[in-house]
């Protein structure tokens, strides 16, 4: 389910997990997370690893949590957008900045996007 | 919750010192990984614990009392060997375990049915596998507050320790310590909230195993090779 990069704090894999989910549309606004528990043993984590987890979510407003039923997604359409946009914008950096390392100038990294983006579609 | 204090501890078997000034708190929920190479005391000093070797020196609270009778009643430990005759079938392995009061047939029943053992199974057929999954099975089925698992996962091949992994999560619980000893690092990494490195019967590390990986950036596994 995830291949966890063991020099990466485990919460903030999880945590990129599920955004990834929400982000995707897999979970929806207002969908019931997995319990911890479930979750632990799903991922074969510590269960105080996935509580951390599920608190910084919380935190961050991309979840909510209704006491003694669980955790769910926001259901504020506002929050999701943002955090795709937030998630599209770590990529492009990561990209931008391999790119101008590699020495490609900006107009370079334009080209060479679009020729890859046609080529396979 | 603390529930085992363990404070200048020191064990050496003649000349030999193989614990020296232990000193370690631990409270319920917590998940431990006891790594060190071995010979580096982690048997000694789970055993000592469990009741069944005496400190030279320093002293041992199980949930604020002394080792005993009533520590032993909640400290379920998974030795690193076979302790039964191999004449015995797997049913009679756990009436031995059923004298413990916690002891749930149910989970223990169930746990033999994950792991694909059969109770009229005689010990002495059975793989060094199968027979690490029967005494973590006996182990895991008893109701305690503190378990202690010496190496489960030693002579186990990789698949089935995705699946003693599974059923040590699947069988903690919140009002629980759980006390790992291995060497196989990476295997149990994950499921380990506290990283304790033991060296030459030293404490060398003992630290929360998600801020390793947030200040070092570095995998325990790699962090024990670096150190070791």
């Amino acid at each position: 389910m995830i291949n966890f990069d063991e020099e990466i704090p485990i919460y903030l894999q999880i945590m990129d997990f599920i955004k990834k989910e929400v982000v995707k549309g897999k979970l929806k606004g207002g969908d019931k997370l997995p319990s911890v528990r479930e979750l632990a043993e799903m991922l074969k984590v510590n269960p105080n690893t996935v509580q951390k987890a599920y608190q910084e979510l919380e935190r961050e407003g991309i979840t909510y949590t209704l006491r003694g039923i669980g955790s769910f997604v926001t259901q504020d359409g506002k929050k999701i957008e943002e955090l795709k946009k937030k998630m599209a914008e770590d990529v492009l950096e990561r990209f931008c900045k391999d790119m101008r390392d590699l020495g490609f100038s900006d107009e370079d990294i334009i080209a060479l996007l679009q020729g890859y983006l046609k080529e396979v579609k | 919750m603390e529930i085992l204090k363990i404070s200048n501890l020191y064990k050496d078997y003649g000349k030999k010192l193989t614990l020296k000034n232990i000193n370690l708190s631990f409270n319920l929920g917590e998940i431990v990984g006891l790594y060190g190479p071995n010979g580096s005391g982690k048997t000694t000093f789970l055993k000592i614990v469990a009741g069944l070797l005496k400190p030279s020196k320093g002293k041992v609270l199980v949930d604020g009392k002394e080792v005993g009778v009533y520590s032993k009643s909640i400290i379920s430990y998974l030795p690193d060997r076979n302790i039964f005759p191999l004449w015995m079938k797997i049913k009679d392995t756990y009436k031995f375990y059923r004298d413990f009061f916690d002891f749930d047939d149910k989970k223990f029943k169930n746990l033999l049915d994950f792991f694909s053992l059969k109770e009229d199974l005689s010990l002495k057929a059975l793989s060094k596998g199968d027979m690490e999954k029967l005494l973590l099975s006996l182990s895991l089925s008893r109701k305690a507050k503190i378990y202690l698992l010496d190496e489960p996962l030693s002579g186990i091949d990789p698949s089935t320790r995705d699946k003693i992994i599974t059923s040590i999560l699947k069988n903690y619980h919140e009002e629980s310590l759980m006390i790992i000893a291995t060497h196989l690092i990476n295997e149990i990494e994950t499921i380990a909230d506290r990283t304790i490195f033991l060296y030459q019967g030293e404490i060398a590390l003992d630290e929360n195993t998600e801020k390793i990986r947030e200040q070092k950036k570095i995998s325990i596994n790699e962090l024990f090779k670096s150190m070791f």
